[in-house]
């Protein structure tokens, strides 16, 4: 038997390999570097290695050949298992920026008294005196961001899989270290350890559909490449049904990942449980990639059977809306309201992936459903990572405080980061002059002129619904007191951060405001961003 | 209804070339004062010291480029004497594309000398008027702010431009009535001002609306050439609408409560907005839109019977006023009534009313000074009943007072007499009923202006013991000499006809109308009513003993007056209780109905809340046990749509 040699475009696929052989070079940090200098050199490693896949991501973006007539951008490679196209590349720089974020955030030390948030050890048992040894000697986790870049590479391989396999490998790729990940914070290490249990448990158990899904469409279609499945679905050759459940369970797995109901039941416990910075980094990479890849799925591999998947779409849209936001109102922890709320996005998010996909189907100057999508995405991220940023920072004797009725009178005490945080909150609530009122107007127009109005009247509703919710705690910041009589300690205050931390807030903000009042020129980059590569 | 234009009059059309040479200094004029506004307001306590003097040289040096660009449009042909400026794309949003574009010509030309010429007079007096004031500083910040709105104003190319600066100055104009905001009532009148001006700058939306919507664009020059086109009744709406802009802006019945309540700001404020320019803004809106008002008669008539009204409402008022600001209001309102006049009356009208305009503002701002500077000396008492004999203690202020008292109840060779006679002139061409009534006017004018001169500067001294009358400092009384003058001399203008010829490119030639009586003998007409209104003032007022306070056993007709003609009774039984009641029933409504639906549907929304909230019970099988069933019912569905 002949070998031929596969080819690999290996500089379209650069800002991958940066990141996953960065990671690979902090695994030997750790191996080989004694603990002290370890931070310094990780975070200098992480952040260069960030920048770098970054630059070349531009330089890709900038490089991608026309294809189909000029509709879309790209080339498809690993021997069509990867797609590197103008989505691709849109959503990579946005998984990019964010990693930088959480980076940042991860990094800040100054918060918890000169240690980092993460377990000084975490192979020590909770109230042991291992761990009491690790905490006195600060101790840190510096493998934090060899996770991190494990979970970049997946995050960036997911959106950009061309066949089921390497999809699911990557999906694997970017759960396992955030499983990791969420287990390891300093605080409340019972719940952090529970949490991490639970989203592996039940991300194992999801994966399991996803897989089981991929059998099914490759016993329907014979081959595991998107391109391949478009083929035998538009020819409806093979066995329906084989199709229908392979195509539902590949959503059951992807719509975990995102966090739609009725697949949300970890989204809360999780985003509670993990160190917040981790949580930032997650809602608002892992969102991101996850979108790209249902994107991709949907609409490359079985975007000529829509009319089959949308119903069952629509209806997990409505109920992920619906949850979301109704369920957010009765919440009283503010990481828990900010998991909800990602619940409620999830669903909005599902919305505009609902709308008119070809650019031939929409009245002139109208965008696509896909670009509607990632601007939403955009908007979203920056968003989310800078709320969680803000809750890193507001604390009580105790460590963050993380309940609402502490943040009473938090405006008067800290009026900048209540801005801030208020801020974030009206985009997500979707307020004018808002990065998020953009988004939502955006993907509620494609879905409305691809005639799903149900979907969009439900979407309206829960808006509504939550505004309710983010202005309720705008209103305890800004216009209640503390309660009379409650002890000092218990007060949340903010404690000052690095420039790490304050950086990433004020970039968040800006971002939310430029987005917001000037759209155009992050529309015009979806917009340029073209179509996927079938 | 009996129309006041028997033939529709050709109207001109603006037809404007791109600014070059010298014009390309045009958006210096406005940028300047903006410039002085935003280092003031932003720069702080730190320019404290020098504020006052930055605001001053801003205005001034605005002064200097409008008096070149003018000497540079004086050289031009008269065909050729518009400009216009483009700088930048403001709004471009599908089929709505405005530019930030200035127009140049002989009607913003003239304005702009008035604005920046006395602007800077008044900045100067301020000097000397506010130097005690320890927000000095924001004064001229404002100051500065107004002057380049006004600007803005006068030099858009469009009616989005000109809105611009229409809510600029009512911004300017807010921030200094209530500039002593610590006096309830200056804030009172700020807020009612501001409250009134808003009526009329719903009329100035609309009427911007209703030219998108008619002609796709708001720009002076396109709307000039296409506006014959349109429908009468969109150009009578329009023109309609503009009127209510108007008489908000300018105070004219049945909007002018404001503007006797804003003479609570300081003096040089009554000066420069509320009596020289601002709110001659209505008459220039006017005069600007004659390509709409020469094309719709109707709303021309409405025009001159507004103005007919307003003048006489607001000389009625003038004549039973104490306070002395409040009595050179009532004039203003009665002047600004007389150019509104004369524009409504059209072509033959136009150039005398920005002739009036002008003149008024010469006079008028200097009357206003002058009675800030008997104010400075009286230790800012306002009632004339206390005053009285001024003559000897203030002869500057008195000498520089009278010029501008006998310029405005148009003492013949006096700037007033020119424009005033000229407006009765037309009115009693146009409408021999209007033209009387205008003739009335002007004799109210001269009893109630000779009241205030002889209870201010003659009679016998009413002042109380612990006040020491004086002379005010150089600084105000050198714009006062300055005004004096251009108060005597401002008939020049009308020599040889030159402001008529002036105005022609932008307002057009009138056909000429014979009027019913010689025209010398109307000028005697009208010196003679004159003349017996200021002989009924002195028998009634000058002659007798001035009672210290106001006597209450007076007839029907001064209460009327004293109480600015019922106007705040009038607003509050039309408009202040129904609008209240109707706040009342709404509330009701919105308690019982609207916040039942509402606070019934949140409180559901949180039962349900609560319900779901159960299912997130932490433990793992659940969760799983609904990842399971979600999976049902996603399979499920995918094939319940598909297959059956």
């Amino acid at each position: 038997m002949d070998f031929v040699k596969p080819t690999i475009e290996y500089a379209e696929l650069a800002p991958l390999l940066i990141v996953l052989g960065g990671a690979c070079l902090g695994v030997a940090v750790e191996a080989f570097l004694p603990r002290s200098p370890r931070r310094t050199v990780q975070l200098v490693l992480t952040s260069v290695v960030l920048l770098a896949a970054f630059a070349t991501t531009i330089w890709v973006a900038t490089d991608l050949a026309e294809v189909a007539g000029g509709a879309a951008r790209g080339l498809l490679t690993a021997e069509g298992t990867i797609v590197v196209d103008g989505p691709t590349v849109f959503l990579w720089g946005l998984v990019l920026l964010l990693s930088l974020g959480g980076v940042a955030l991860f990094a800040e030390r100054r918060v918890e008294g000169g240690v980092s948030a993460f377990a000084g050890q975490a192979a020590a048992l909770p109230g042991t005196e291992a761990e009491r040894e690790a905490s006195t000697r600060g101790w840190e986790h510096t493998e934090v961001y060899p996770l991190l870049l494990f979970a970049v590479g997946g995050m960036m391989l997911f959106p950009a899989s061309n066949d089921l396999l390497t999809m699911f490998v990557a999906l694997e790729v970017l759960s396992l270290p955030l499983y990791l990940l969420t287990g390891l914070a300093r605080r409340r290490r019972l719940l952090s350890q529970e949490a991490a249990l639970k989203y592996f448990l039940l991300g194992a158990f999801s994966s399991g559909f996803f897989l089981y899904g991929a059998a099914l469409v490759y016993g329907f279609a014979g081959s595991m490449q998107f391109t391949a499945i478009a083929e035998a679905v538009r020819n409806d050759t093979g066995n329906q049904a084989l199709l229908l459940v392979g195509m539902g369970l590949l959503a059951v797995g992807l719509l975990f990942k995102v966090g739609a109901a009725p697949f949300q039941g970890w989204t809360p416990d999780v985003y509670q449980g993990a160190p917040t910075a981790v949580t930032a980094f997650m809602s608002a990479a892992t969102k991101v990639a996850a979108f790209g890849a249902l994107l991709r799925l949907f609409y490359v591999a079985f975007g000529s059977d829509r009319w089959s998947w949308q119903p069952m779409m629509w209806a997990v849209a409505i109920l992920t809306m619906v949850v979301g936001a109704v369920v957010a109102v009765s919440q009283t922890d503010v990481k828990r309201m900010l998991a909800y709320s990602s619940v409620a996005h999830t669903g909005f998010i599902l919305t505009g992936v609902l709308g008119v996909q070809g650019a031939g189907e929409l009245a002139d100057g109208q965008i696509t459903s896909l670009q509607a999508v990632l601007f939403y995405l955009a908007a979203y991220g920056v968003a989310t990572l800078g709320a969680f940023a803000v809750v890193t920072l507001v604390r009580d004797s105790n460590g963050e405080a993380t309940h609402f009725d502490r943040w009473a009178g938090l405006g008067k005490r800290s009026p900048w980061l209540a801005g801030a945080f208020g801020l974030y909150l009206l985009s997500m609530a979707g307020i004018p002059l808002t990065a998020g009122f953009v988004g939502k107007w955006a993907v509620f127009t494609v879905a409305m002129s691809a005639g799903a109005w149900p979907v969009v009247l439900t979407a309206i509703a829960s808006s509504i619904v939550a505004i309710f919710f983010y202005v309720r705690y705008i209103r305890i910041m800004f216009f209640t007191e503390p309660h009379a009589g409650t002890p000092a300690g218990e007060v949340a205050s903010v404690t000052t951060p690095s420039l790490l931390t304050s950086a990433t807030i004020a970039a968040g903000v800006l971002a939310t405001v430029v987005i917001g009042v000037v759209p155009g020129p992050v529309l015009d980059l979806a917009a340029r961003a073209g179509d996927f590569i079938r | 209804m009996y129309s006041l234009s028997e033939a529709a009059h050709q109207v001109p059309v603006i037809e404007p070339s791109a600014a070059d040479g010298t014009f390309s200094l045009l958006w210096l004029v406005i940028g300047l004062p903006l410039l002085g506004a935003a280092v003031l307001l932003l720069g702080g306590r730190a320019t404290d010291r020098w504020g006052h003097w930055l605001g001053t040289l801003m205005s001034a040096a605005s002064f200097v480029v409008s008096l070149l660009l003018f000497v540079e449009l004086l050289g031009r042909e008269a065909g050729d004497r518009s400009v216009t400026q483009h700088l930048y794309d403001w709004i471009a949003v599908g089929d709505l594309q405005v530019g930030m574009d200035l127009l140049y010509d002989p009607l913003s030309a003239l304005f702009l000398l008035l604005i920046t010429g006395v602007g800077t007079l008044i900045h100067v007096y301020s000097i000397g008027y506010m130097e005690h004031d320890p927000r000095r500083r924001r004064f001229f910040a404002y100051l500065n702010l107004f002057v380049a709105a006004m600007l803005m104003l006068v030099l858009a190319e469009n009616y989005l431009g000109l809105f611009l600066g229409w809510e600029g100055v009512g911004l300017a104009s807010y921030l200094l009535i209530g500039f002593w905001q610590h006096k309830p009532s200056a804030a009172a009148a700020a807020k009612k001002a501001f409250v009134i001006n808003r009526v009329g700058d719903i009329g100035m939306a609309l009427a911007i609306a209703l030219l998108f919507t008619t002609f796709g664009t708001t720009s002076f020059t396109a709307i000039s050439q296409v506006s014959g086109a349109a429908e009468q009744d969109t150009l009578t709406a329009v023109g309609l609408l503009l009127l209510l802009a108007a008489c908000g802006k300018s105070a004219q019945v049945p909007l002018q409560a404001w503007l006797l309540d804003a003479m609570e700001g300081p003096t040089p404020v009554s000066a420069l907005i509320h009596a020289a320019t601002m709110v001659t803004a209505g008459v220039y809106l006017v005069v600007r839109s004659n390509f709409i008002f020469e094309l719709a008669p109707t709303a021309q008539t409405v025009v001159v019977i507004v103005a007919t009204v307003t003048l006489l409402w607001g000389a009625v008022i003038g004549c039973a006023k104490d306070d002395i600001k409040k009595a050179l209001a009532g004039s203003t309102m009665s002047q600004i009534g007389y150019m509104m006049l004369g524009a409504g009356l059209g072509v033959a009208g136009y150039a005398f009313a920005i002739f009036h305009l002008i003149t008024h503002g010469f006079f008028k701002a200097n009357m206003f000074l002058g009675a800030g500077s008997v104010m400075h000396g009286m230790n800012d008492d306002v009632d004339m009943r206390r005053y009285g004999a001024l003559r000897h203690a203030m002869p500057v202020t008195f000498l520089t007072f009278a010029m501008g008292y006998l310029a405005i109840i148009g003492f013949p060779g006096f700037s007033g007499f020119w424009s005033k006679d000229k407006i009765i002139e037309t009115a009693l061409a146009e409408n021999w009923v209007v033209g009387v009534l205008a003739l009335l006017g002007a004799g109210i004018t001269g009893f109630y202006m000779t009241r205030l001169m002889l209870l201010t500067f003659f009679t016998t001294r009413r002042w109380k013991e612990d006040v020491h009358p004086h002379e005010s400092p150089g600084v105000m009384t050198v714009p006062l000499v300055v005004l004096a003058a251009l108060s005597v001399l401002g008939g020049v203008l009308l020599l040889g006809d030159w402001i008529v010829e002036w105005l022609a490119p932008v307002v057009g030639e009138a056909p000429h109308h014979e009027p019913p009586l010689p025209i010398i003998v109307i000028t005697l007409l009208t010196v003679a009513t004159v003349a017996v209104g200021v002989a009924a003032a002195w028998f009634l007022v000058g002659k007798r003993e001035v009672p210290l306070t106001a006597p209450q056993d007076v007839s029907f007709a001064t209460r009327a007056a004293r109480a600015d003609m019922y106007g705040d009774a009038i607003n509050d039984v039309l408009v202040a209780r129904p609008g209240a009641a109707t706040v009342r029933g709404l509330t009701a409504g919105d308690r019982s109905v609207v916040d039942g639906l509402f606070t019934g549907g949140s409180a559901g929304v949180k039962a349900t809340g609560n319900v779901l909230r159960r299912l997130q019970n932490g433990f793992v099988r659940s969760y799983a046990l609904s990842v399971l069933g979600g999976v049902l019912l996603v399979v499920l569905a995918l094939l319940a749509v598909n297959l059956a």
